[in-house]
């Protein structure tokens, strides 16, 4: 089997299961298609030839995040929680807006020619654990520390908000 | 396209005689997890079926078959069916990149028994162990009854829990190794290099978090009868239990296996020179795959005996152990280790930083005392 057919397949199951995400009724299927998705992605991670960000991607998104996302809408009364349908005059403005940033979008990359990486300068073991170790930590340490600063301050700021004041019980 | 052929048709051998090897061991954990009941409370357990009840788990199996296979009227249907087969799926595909065996030669052509080697091994692992809640989370909200629910989303944030402090455990093997890769984490403890010499608090912390991923007693809160009936899997019956069930000790094997991978080391046993010089390579593989076994069915055998001794935490105790215990346990254990990779005596410093602890706790206790009688 070609690659590129490979790749097709995958896009479209990519898109349709986003597709699915924003369709489907129930919270719950959407945050399980949306894992799905992003299974999606890690696949095609796994076609770049990127193993170190498909093994990431699963680990914080599917494994992590989504675990909370589905810990919270579990937590709801879905029977009670479910958003009125808005008006029609909404949806026709919220389809004109996601349709013209579409055709930007298209726009975009048919403007700038991206240039295909060519066969002999491309090195296929870009995506490795030890040149993504050897990149970051030598040419983008600034970024990388300060991002992990950033972290910390996000993970200071929830167990403060998590904390329990004195007095108040919560069970 | 020969060679493509050849390597696929031995990597599905290799994948099948795994699946084999984990669902027979899965079945018989079973047995032997009542057998080992029986023994540590003074009963003799299963003996009907066969000779000393060996036929039990087929028993067991016929029975969950045999069952009334319902379906609660309110719940999710396809979501109730997707729980058990997630638990399945996400147990079973661990084992694609555990080391079973060096490698063998057949035919001039040389394969590893391994499902896979990438060179993510150990993040391979991690990820799959970081989906494993899905299935008991899927399950327990389909079922539409809140004590089922209330077990999933206990099972959901003990498992985010601990995969904290797991994570941090494996990342001082990583230090050592230098490498993702389950095949050379093994490869640097031949000879008796095991890690567990370097690393005995990593290795404490990682069992600790490996019975709360396995939701196995002293953790077994997702399923805590006393205060949730039966837990995530209250409205299971028939095989859809035994699939719950049937994973816990998939997982159980499985985890005993990564365990014996990355401290015990894997495939590695005494005198593999002397195996090799008189029977030849192939023959000290094959009894490399036996000691890997026999090392996770040991695990296994920990598993039970600490179901049988000791009972079970309660949820805020649990939670306590894992973000006030054991990271900061493993924080210290990195720094340790990265002392001692820089010093260049990796071993002399991870004893004294485990003694060190231990005298730091101790001295603490000693004054905590002292304040109380005060």
């Amino acid at each position: 089997m070609e690659i590129s057919n490979i790749w097709y397949f995958l896009s479209a199951l990519t898109l349709l299961s986003a597709l699915m995400v924003i369709m489907s009724k129930n919270p719950i299927h959407s945050v399980l298609y949306l894992v799905f998705t992003f299974f999606c992605i890690s696949a095609h991670y796994v076609l770049l030839n990127a193993q170190f960000l498909m093994a990431v991607n699963i680990i914080v998104y599917a494994g992590a995040i989504m675990v909370l996302f589905l810990f919270v809408i579990m937590m709801f009364d879905l029977k009670k929680n479910i958003p009125e349908s808005k008006s029609s005059l909404t949806k026709l403005a919220g389809s004109v807006v996601a349709g013209t940033l579409l055709v930007i979008l298209i726009a975009i990359v048919r403007k700038n020619n991206i240039p295909a990486p060519l066969g002999d300068k491309f090195n296929s073991q870009t995506g490795m654990v030890e040149n993504l170790g050897q990149v970051l930590y030598g040419e983008f340490l600034l970024p990388f520390e300060l991002v992990s600063i950033l972290f910390f301050v996000a993970m200071v700021g929830a167990v403060l908000l998590g904390k329990r004041e004195a007095g108040e019980r919560n069970f | 396209m020969e060679l493509i052929t050849t390597v696929f048709i031995a990597k599905a051998i290799i994948v099948g005689v795994v699946f084999a090897i984990t669902l027979g061991v899965a079945a018989y954990s079973t047995y032997f997890e009542r057998k080992i009941a029986a023994f540590m409370q003074d009963r003799i357990g299963p003996d009907r079926a066969g000779p000393f009840g060996i036929l039990q788990p087929l028993a067991d199996a016929v029975k969950m078959f045999m069952k009334e296979d319902f379906i609660p009227a309110n719940s999710n249907k396809w979501l109730f069916i997707a729980g058990p087969c997630l638990s399945m799926l996400t147990a079973l595909m661990t084992s694609a990149v555990v080391p079973f065996g060096d490698s063998v030669t057949i035919g001039g052509a040389t394969f590893d028994l391994q499902g896979i080697d990438v060179n993510i091994g150990i993040l391979w692992v991690f990820g799959i162990v970081s989906l494993g809640v899905y299935g008991i989370m899927i399950g327990g909200w389909a079922s539409n009854n809140k004590f089922a629910l209330l077990g999933a989303i206990r099972a959901a944030s003990q498992n985010i829990s601990y995969e904290l402090a797991m994570g941090m455990a494996i990342i001082t093997i990583l230090m050592i190794t230098g490498s993702l890769s389950t095949k050379e984490i093994v490869e640097v403890q031949q000879n008796g290099h095991w890690n567990i010499f370097y690393q005995p608090l990593g290795f404490i912390i990682f069992i600790i978090c490996a019975f709360a991923e396995c939701n196995r007693t002293p953790f077994d809160l997702p399923e805590c009868e006393t205060e949730l009936i039966g837990g995530y899997h209250t409205e299971y019956s028939s095989m859809k239990l035994g699939f719950y069930l049937f994973a816990e000790y998939i997982n159980m094997f499985i985890s005993g296996a990564v365990m014996a991978t990355l401290y015990f080391g894997g495939y590695d046993y005494p005198g593999v020179d002397f195996v090799t010089q008189q029977f030849g390579s192939n023959v000290a593989s094959f009894v490399g795959v036996g000691a890997l076994i026999g090392k996770s069915l040991g695990f296994v055998f920990v598993f039970m005996w600490v179901r049988w001794t000791i009972p079970r935490f309660r949820y805020d105790q649990l939670m306590n152990l894992g973000w006030t215990g054991l990271i900061p346990l493993a924080m210290y254990n990195v720094v340790v280790t990265g002392f001692g990779i820089l010093v260049g005596k990796p071993f002399m410093v991870s004893i004294a930083g485990l003694v060190l602890l231990i005298a730091a706790l101790f001295v603490y206790d000693q004054l905590l005392v002292k304040k109380k009688i005060a």
